[in-house]
């Protein structure tokens, strides 16, 4: 029986378009921040469609065995951003939309920054800002070295972008050619105390990682025709790593998270649930 | 003068190699032979030291530049990719200058990523505070997951080596700058967490470990021509060490010295400290070691040492006075 409804339900998820799927991940993501009662929800709704197309159109996954060696890489760097991540997995078949109710639940397996194989599909242990790019690069190394196909695509914030070792990374992956890298910034323009531009301008930040050997191309990073062109033809160049600059609004989708700093910290209440699923509706 | 290119045999002989580092970069050669899944990554560092291994793995020799929180991202990025990489540089900057990398990237992932720093103490004295070790093995001690070394001659070095490269674990050896001296036998049984014992004596118990295992054994040889026989232990892991073992060959000792080259506080002493107490044992531990302040001077390690009573005969009248107080 319960196998039949698992049919049934992934038929489903399979004939949603690709605009459904990144609504009912947005859509989740605002049940499980509300139901552990957990912030970090404006970062968490700007990179919705990112994910959703790396994770349905992008990204050679193996749903059966999600760490198989055929696998691409994903490292989702801004980790504070993991819900989006996890409800992605799921809808992707990772594993059951029902575990999304343990997310930072006490004694449960889900945290609210990704953790290492936490879950089926979690790569990468983030959290402290500037870690995914270099870690990222390392695996893009070994992968080139060992002359294996498969990708490693990371997600980074805007704000993190402040770290240097993320500039070190960036020199290095430039350095070493590796094409194999692709790193997407969402790029909502708000960090955790104020507006980028205000806070350390990262202006301008494509011509900063083009003079870092990356190819660099922008993006409205909710257009998912838009990304998924983007992204469907890496590397950018042969021989350079890849950087997509999506623009993006922190709190996506949710008329008053949208640009909003207080979402990187407030809780949603039931009132405010309703509303906010009401407008996704 | 001409640059000689990295790799030739004439930039290689161009300065005299010292003993230590060419113990690990030896046993590493051997290992990176049979396993390719060795790499070593270097923040800038190794000139005369690592050429030979750059020429026979190049695919594998990666200079990171001297960027170091990048560097031990790239190597957990490795070491998630199955690779075992090999992170070197001078103490501080490969601990202190991208702990957090070490922390979360390393520790916490519980990735096989063994860390070498050279320049244990105040070996790089003249240089200065900014290129002393007197806060590592205390920081490093406590991150979980990992693996302590502080070997105190060649042999200890080459054997901690080669049994932490059979461990998943991630890893942390600190290597002293100079020609140290062979101190050991060349069977000495060398393992992870176990106290060597090196002499018996029943006057006191002496545990070192990095170049104390030198100045400690000119210490204890001494004494013992003066008539008093201690009891002399190396103990060149600081983690994971096997207490019982250690306090099984201390408890019978009303007076203990540490010698270490690392701040008073979080090493070899403390550790040795933590042992006894919590297994009930009443007795006094002196610590010979480096005090909590920077050496803000200049003087190369022996002089600093001396500033510090840490020579050898100036430990020698440390311990006499004590033994003899009543």
């Amino acid at each position: 029986m319960s196998r039949l409804i698992q049919a049934w339900f992934s038929d489903i998820i399979l004939s949603m378009s690709l605009k459904e799927t990144a609504k009912e991940i947005r859509k989740n993501v605002l049940k499980m921040t509300f139901k552990s009662q957990t912030s970090h929800i404006g970062s968490s709704l700007s990179c919705i469609e990112i994910l959703t197309v790396l994770y349905f159109k992008i990204l050679k996954v193996d749903l059966k065995n999600p760490f198989s060696e055929k696998r691409d890489r994903f490292v989702l760097s801004k980790g504070h951003a993991v819900a989006s991540l996890y409800s992605t997995l799921a809808q992707k078949g990772f594993f059951p939309l029902k575990e999304l109710d343990c997310y930072c639940k006490d004694g449960k397996k889900m945290p609210g920054h990704s953790t290492k194989r936490s879950m089926p599909g979690v790569e990468v242990t983030t959290g402290a800002l500037g870690h995914g790019l270099p870690i990222a690069t390392g695996m893009a190394l070994a992968l080139k070295k060992d002359k294996r196909n498969q990708r490693v695509f990371v997600l980074m914030s805007d704000g993190e972008c402040d770290e240097g070792s993320n500039w070190e990374a960036a020199l290095f992956a430039g350095h070493h050619k590796l094409d194999n890298l692709t790193s997407i910034i969402d790029y909502n323009k708000l960090q955790a105390f104020g507006r980028t531009n205000k806070v350390l301008n990262l202006e301008p930040l494509a011509k900063k990682w083009e003079s870092f050997g990356w190819q660099v191309k922008e993006v409205d990073g909710h257009n998912l025709e838009d990304l998924e062109k983007n992204l469907s033809k890496i590397p950018f160049k042969k021989g350079k790593p890849s950087l997509l600059i999506a623009h993006t609004v922190k709190g996506k989708g949710v008329s008053f998270m949208e640009n909003k700093l207080e979402w990187h910290y407030k809780n949603l209440d039931q009132k405010l649930l309703e509303k906010a699923l009401k407008e996704l509706s | 003068m001409a640059l000689q290119k990295p790799g030739s045999e004439a930039f290689g002989k161009s300065l005299k190699r010292t003993f230590m580092r060419t113990a690990f970069i030896n046993t590493l050669i051997k290992l990176a032979e049979k396993d390719k899944r060795i790499y070593l990554l270097t923040g800038d560092l190794g000139f005369s030291v690592f050429e030979t291994f750059a020429k026979k793995f190049p695919e594998r020799f990666i200079n990171c530049g001297v960027a170091e929180q990048n560097m031990m991202g790239v190597a957990a990025g490795l070491a998630l990719e199955g690779k075992k990489p090999y992170v070197y540089s001078i103490v501080p900057f490969v601990t202190m200058r991208c702990l957090e990398q070490i922390r979360n990237d390393v520790a916490y992932q519980n990735l096989d990523v063994k860390i070498v720093g050279v320049g244990g103490g105040v070996s790089y004295g003249e240089l200065g505070a900014t290129h002393h070790a007197m806060e590592d093995a205390g920081i490093m001690r406590l991150l979980p997951n990992f693996q302590v070394f502080c070997p105190g001659d060649p042999l200890e070095a080459e054997k901690l080596m080669l049994a932490s490269y059979k461990s998943p674990s991630p890893s942390f050896m600190r290597l002293n700058r100079g020609g140290d001296k062979m101190i050991h036998k060349r069977g000495d049984k060398i393992e992870i967490g176990k106290p060597f014992i090196m002499e018996k004596g029943k006057t006191g118990a002496i545990v070192v470990n990095g170049i104390f295992l030198r100045i400690g054994k000119e210490v204890s040889d001494n004494l013992k021509s003066l008539g008093h026989e201690f009891k002399f232990i190396s103990l060149p892991t600081l983690k994971p060490v096997d207490r019982n073992s250690l306090y099984k060959e201390l408890k019978d000792y009303k007076v203990i010295f540490s010698m270490e080259e690392h701040n008073v506080l979080g090493g070899l002493g403390t550790l040795i400290s933590e042992t006894m107490a919590e297994r009930g044992w009443s007795g006094r531990i002196k610590k010979i070691a480096l005090p909590d302040e920077f050496f803000s001077k200049t003087g190369k390690a022996e002089y600093i040492r001396r500033k510090y009573r840490m020579t050898s005969e100036q430990i020698i009248k440390t311990i006499l006075k004590t033994i003899t107080k009543k």
